[in-house]
């Protein structure tokens, strides 16, 4: 990407971020009622999304060959089992990201 | 301008915002140094913190700069990541009124933990309520700013091995993702968010995959309005 590329790559986000969060007040200005519809998305869209988003940020993972996704899969496990039992944000963050780190740099070298 | 009424209203607010301080550490140090691992000088954390924030979205941003110039999937990712924020903002239609000149970057500000404190905090009566929101809203961005511009920096000093780092993002994605699914009743909307992303990934390839996996959830969702939203609501 050209440093000009870059600039447009940051701009469209920015400007994304910014229609995402004044979006509704563009809308909706006063009392006027949020539309059914509006809200059900607003329900169900975020957990799809999520899913979404782990599959995006693995979507480097090389699966058909060696370590055949073996420390996202190890490290992913051990984020379900760690945050399930401590429930802290950070401290899972934390050391899901340390074992994935540990386990590329020594284990699956 | 009563600059009492200002003093009052950010000693009130400060409070509230220290634990996003503490969060905001972690995250934009591991952000800033992420983004130095990348390759990335101090000017891009900073100016990404200045003109973005939006934590997640930064940290993607780093890996769209580094990917193929796509202005936009980087566009429509941006609107679908971040549009969760629609809703914050329904939440805070009645709240964010009147706010003068102020409401404009109230509103740039309003992300997951900004939103947090001025949906639950009760502002007392004598504080200036504009100023309260205003002054959590700043000091978070403030936060963020600063702590990736650390991150950046010492990233300079680095002396071992950061090979997998960049899997603070998926970290932070799971534990979303966990934290949703443990909050909800329903899990259809999880589990389709994974198997279509996991279908699409498949067929259309590393490069390609977002789009086609945004439209089929949000299709998939409209078609199934009537049984899920019995289930969800």
């Amino acid at each position: 990407m050209t440093i000009t590329e870059q600039f447009i790559t940051i701009f469209l986000v920015s400007l994304g971020t910014i229609i995402t969060r004044s979006l509704p007040f563009l809308v909706f200005p006063e009392h006027k009622p949020i539309p059914k519809y509006v809200t059900y998305l607003g329900k169900v869209l975020a957990p799809s999304v999520f899913g979404l988003l782990i599959v995006y940020s693995l979507k480097e993972t090389t699966v058909v060959k060696y370590s055949y996704g073996l420390p996202e899969i190890l490290s992913v496990v051990f984020l379900l089992f760690l945050h399930i039992k401590k429930r802290n944000m950070l401290v899972s963050i934390c050391f899901g990201t340390l074992f994935y780190m540990f386990l590329v740099q020594f284990v699956f070298k | 301008m009563d600059k009492n009424k200002l003093k009052k209203a950010f000693k009130t607010a400060f409070p509230y915002t220290v634990p996003i301080m503490a969060g905001y550490f972690f995250f934009g140090l591991t952000y800033g140094i992420y983004a130095k691992a990348s390759g990335f000088s101090l000017l891009y954390p900073l100016l990404l913190s200045v003109i973005i924030y939006a934590g997640s979205m930064e940290f993607l941003t780093i890996t769209l700069l580094l990917s193929k110039f796509n202005p936009v999937q980087a566009f429509l990712l941006t609107l679908v990541i971040n549009a969760r924020h629609i809703f914050y903002g329904i939440a805070m239609l009645h709240k964010y009124k009147n706010l003068g000149l102020k409401k404009s970057y109230i509103i740039f500000g309003l992300c997951d933990e900004t939103f947090s404190i001025n949906y639950s905090a009760k502002i007392p009566e004598d504080v200036d309520k504009g100023y309260f929101i205003f002054f959590v809203t700043m000091l978070n961005h403030l936060y963020w700013v600063v702590s990736s511009i650390i991150g950046s920096l010492i990233g300079n000093f680095i002396f071992f091995n950061t090979k997998g780092i960049e899997f603070v993002l998926t970290s932070m994605f799971v534990i979303i993702f966990i934290e949703q699914w443990l909050k909800d009743k329903d899990h259809t909307s999880s589990i389709l968010g994974l198997i279509v992303s996991i279908f699409c990934l498949i067929i259309f390839g590393k490069n390609n995959f977002i789009i086609p996996s945004m439209l089929l959830i949000f299709t998939i969702l409209t078609i199934f309005r009537k049984p899920l939203e019995r289930r969800v609501l």
